[in-house]
């Protein structure tokens, strides 16, 4: 049970506040509630390299990453298709600096043009370093184009191309800031050694003052129903064969998400799940194979994904897993899987809350999902999941009309 | 109104008390020592039992870590999959990772279910079969495996710049090759692991909360393994660096990126100079905010990063800086990183960037020793050098207390480009 408190102030900002005196660090974070799907789709990757930016200096602080060292700090960022999350982690003693560093730059950034310039390079050679240089580097960017029509969720957050990011100007960089980098678009988070009524106050002095803004109303286009397989077979430079199957799945929000999470871990997370065990150690036919997905907010997918044995084909890799989900269709799971993936889940959450930084990122999560008390109240509901579910729930997505199958072959 | 232009006062973290919370220490009756952080919150629990099985101790390469990988896929009573199910069923991870000197078996698991899991583990440490079947599987999946990896420009550039500071011979400077892969046997495997495990040298390292009877669990359970430390003679290599320093090397005619590796010798741990070139790292590159990063990253942006560090080697480290820059910038990167070395020699660091970089670290430190896992963490690495906790106060008090003439000698002593083996590799 993770306890804290929650806040509104006058301009729209949540502020959410979690003690826990075992630690001497304090945590603050801020959740920006704006991703990749956010983007213009002539302008992709924009959301990504505005966190870059959003380093490169605020309108009263020159150097971010500076003062918050000074002050015994720590940061990072990171972007997704949903949402964009910013963390410091310092002695708690000296939290009032993460206050003035993060209201500053929501206020407002310098806009510095040569930020942009130097960022734009540094960015392209992210993409560079992640999707050109390395093999199958371009996997997803195929998968998304072919799986998404109309949602956003159909390009990268990198970008769909690298012409996008250079040409990116500085009144893009402005008009993006002030639609949504906004009190009311933002989650404040704050952590560890600290006492709630001081968190509160240094909140209304740091961040009071900051305008409310517009708030911004999302309209992004949801995917249709699909009613027909689709597929692609490439062939590129790689040393071994690929196979990539990926379904739609429900949204991160919808109840039945946690009967297909469970799913995803009975097929292919760990050495004793079945995707592995029966087709890279019973029959040879992969030499490595996962399931997951990306637990999206909008209907996401779940993937299936595999490096061939050489002399295997994709054809043979196909069936081999249609199978293995037949008869998962058929059969469903038994209670002893059922419980392995609930006890997995149970240690994992377990595992990751203890750390006050996840903690942290957690409470902004669920919050931003709609309430951060809904993060008490997960593993119930992974615990409530029965084998009927999980069944319906197979059936339901594993159906070729709803799949989208990439064949990727070596020269 | 507030002044938003001025930073609100902070206490600089060099004020910071920092003390590393104490072990407590168990000898089993077999000899086996271990240590324990009993701390937090949560019903956690990591075990980790460390052997002198590292490719140190191979004679044929490849042999320790495919013994390492081997060793929970199958024991006399259980497959493969009966182990990892095992395992898998009480939510639990068992991990194992083979490094220069040392591997290890680790578990995280909920405190509750300890009791099921230890015997399993004993089994894998007395019982391990290697079957067949399953070397033959991890041969063909690693040979695959090196393909692909082979196609990566930072793949084949970290393993050429460890043969070129070590020599192909030296465990540190040894790779996997195809040919190495198939030569692997299962009887070679086998009297490794009778050696090095099933009589091998082992300490344990356990944190999180604690169950009262463990130390009896572990009595129980490992108590009466021959594993007290098989005093076999140690084993010496001699380093056998490359005459020439100097490489450019074409992986893919395609590439958009050259993987660049710059690095020297460094000595180890025990070296007096350790404690000063740690901070002078941190200065150099160590951190985001250090000079490479900035005057490569965040002014040219040749880069989406660059790091320099010294190598986590026990008998000898290497000091290493290392970026993916674009292809076209390459030169321009190694150029700047050696001007970066040039000013670090001829020039004081001015005050307020070493307090800058004090503070950082000591932050970083304090942040770091936060959790029973951290802390057993930095109880290992002193331990396993054979170090003791003076190693971590002298560390604290060089980053308190070195002074700016201090570093700019060690940087004369330690950062000279004549010095440095450089590889590109696109």
């Amino acid at each position: 049970m993770i306890q804290f408190s929650r806040f509104v102030l006058p301009n729209g900002l949540r502020v959410l506040v979690h003690e826990d005196n075992s630690t001497p660090m304090a945590v603050v974070n801020v959740l920006y509630d704006v991703g990749a799907r956010d983007e213009d789709p002539s302008r992709t990757g924009f959301a990504h390299l505005f966190e870059h930016l959003m380093f490169g200096g605020s309108i009263n602080i020159a150097e971010y990453d500076d003062e918050l060292q000074k002050a015994g700090g720590e940061n990072n960022a990171y972007t997704t298709n949903d949402l964009t999350n910013y963390y410091c982690q310092l002695p708690s003693a000296n939290i009032e600096t993460a206050f003035w560093l993060e209201s500053d730059r929501m206020l407002s950034l310098a806009f510095s043009k040569k930020s942009l310039e130097v960022q734009r390079k540094v960015v392209s050679e992210e993409f560079k370093e992640h999707y050109i240089n390395k093999p199958y580097g371009d996997v997803w960017f195929r998968m998304r184009e072919m799986a998404y029509e109309e949602h956003p969720y159909k390009w990268m957050t990198i970008g769909k191309e690298l012409k996008h990011i250079e040409q990116a100007t500085l009144e893009d960089v402005k008009q993006f800031f002030f639609r949504h980098y906004t009190p009311s678009n933002a989650i404040l988070v704050v952590a560890g050694n600290v006492v709630t009524a001081e968190v509160l106050a240094l909140a209304e002095k740091w961040f009071g003052d900051i305008e409310p803004g517009e708030k911004y109303i999302r309209q992004v286009p949801q995917e249709q129903e699909q009613s027909a397989p689709r597929r692609m077979d490439i062939t590129a430079d790689v040393p071994v064969d690929a196979f990539l199957k990926t379904w739609h799945m429900p949204s991160r929000l919808d109840e039945r998400y946690y009967a297909v999470d469970l799913i995803t871990d009975i097929l292919g997370s760990g050495a004793s799940s079945r995707l592995y065990q029966s087709l890279v150690k019973e029959q040879h036919l992969f030499t490595n194979i996962d399931c997951y997905h990306f637990g999206s907010t909008d209907p996401g997918l779940l993937c299936i994904d595999g490096k061939l044995v050489k002399g295997v084909t994709p054809e043979q890799a196909e069936a081999a897993v249609e199978e293995l989900l037949e008869k998962l269709k058929r059969d469903g799971v038994t209670t002893t899987e059922l419980e392995k993936v609930k006890n997995k889940t149970e240690s994992t959450m377990a595992f990751e809350d203890m750390s006050v930084m996840n903690r942290a990122a957690s409470i902004a999560y669920y919050e931003l999902l709609g309430d951060a008390d809904l993060m008490n109240t997960e593993l119930d509901k992974y615990n409530a999941v029965t084998a009927g579910e999980v069944l319906e729930e197979c059936r339901r997505i594993f159906d070729e009309n709803n799949s989208h199958t990439l064949y990727y072959r070596a020269k | 109104m507030i002044n938003r232009k001025k930073a609100p006062a902070y206490k600089d973290a060099v004020e910071f008390d920092l003390k590393l919370k104490p072990y407590e220490k168990y000898v089993l009756r077999n000899g086996v020592e271990v240590y324990a952080i009993n701390a937090g919150a949560e019903e956690l629990i990591q075990v980790e039992w460390v052997f002198r099985a590292g490719n140190w101790y191979e004679k044929q390469n490849l042999v320790a870590p495919a013994t390492n990988f081997l060793l929970k896929n199958g024991t006399s009573n259980r497959t493969a999959f009966e182990v990892n199910e095992h395992f898998d069923y009480y939510g639990a991870a068992l991990s194992r990772a083979c490094y220069n000197e040392t591997s290890t078996i680790n578990l995280h698991s909920l405190t509750k279910h300890l009791s099921k899991l230890l015997p399993v583990v004993r089994e894998l440490i007395t019982d391990a079969v290697i079957p067949e079947s399953e070397l033959h599987l991890y041969k063909q999946n690693n040979r695959q495996r090196l393909e692909v990896n082979l196609k990566k420009n930072d793949f084949v550039a970290n393993r050429l710049i460890d043969e070129y500071l070590f020599g192909f011979d030296h465990p540190y400077g040894r790779y996997s090759r195809a040919e190495d892969i198939d030569a692997l046997d299962r009887n070679t495997l086998i009297s490794f692991y009778d050696e090095y495990y099933r009589n091998g040298r082992c300490v344990m390292f356990v944190a999180g909360k604690l169950p009262s009877n463990l130390n009896e669990m572990l009595e129980e359970h490992f108590g009466d393994l021959p594993l007290h430390g098989n005093e076999t003679m140690p084993v010496i290599h001699h380093v056998m660096p490359a005459t020439e320093k100097k490489y450019r090397v074409t992986n893919d005619p395609n590439g958009v990126q050259g993987a660049i590796r710059i690095g020297r010798h460094f000595p180890n741990r025990h070296h007096p100079d350790f404690f000063g070139v740690q901070v002078l790292n941190t200065v150099f590159g160590g951190f985001f905010g250090a000079r490479l990063m900035n005057n490569i990253r965040e002014d040219k942006g040749y880069t989406y990063g660059i790091y320099s560090y010294l190598q986590n080697h026990i008998q000898q480290s290497a000091w290493m800086v290392s970026t993916e820059a674009g292809r076209d910038v390459s030169e321009a990167t190694i150029s700047e990183v050696y001007s970066e070395m040039d000013i670090l020699r001829n020039e004081l660091i001015d005050e307020e960037e070493l307090m800058l970089v004090r503070n950082y670290l000591m932050g970083s430190i304090l942040g770091d020793l936060d959790g029973p896992f951290h802390i057993i963490g930095r109880w290992k690495n002193i331990i396993l050098n054979d170090l003791d906790e003076n190693f971590f106060y002298n560390s604290i008090n060089t980053i308190k207390t070195i002074s700016a003439a201090e570093m700019q000698a060690l940087a004369n002593k330690y950062l000279n480009p004549a010095d440095f083996y450089e590889l590109v590799v696109v």
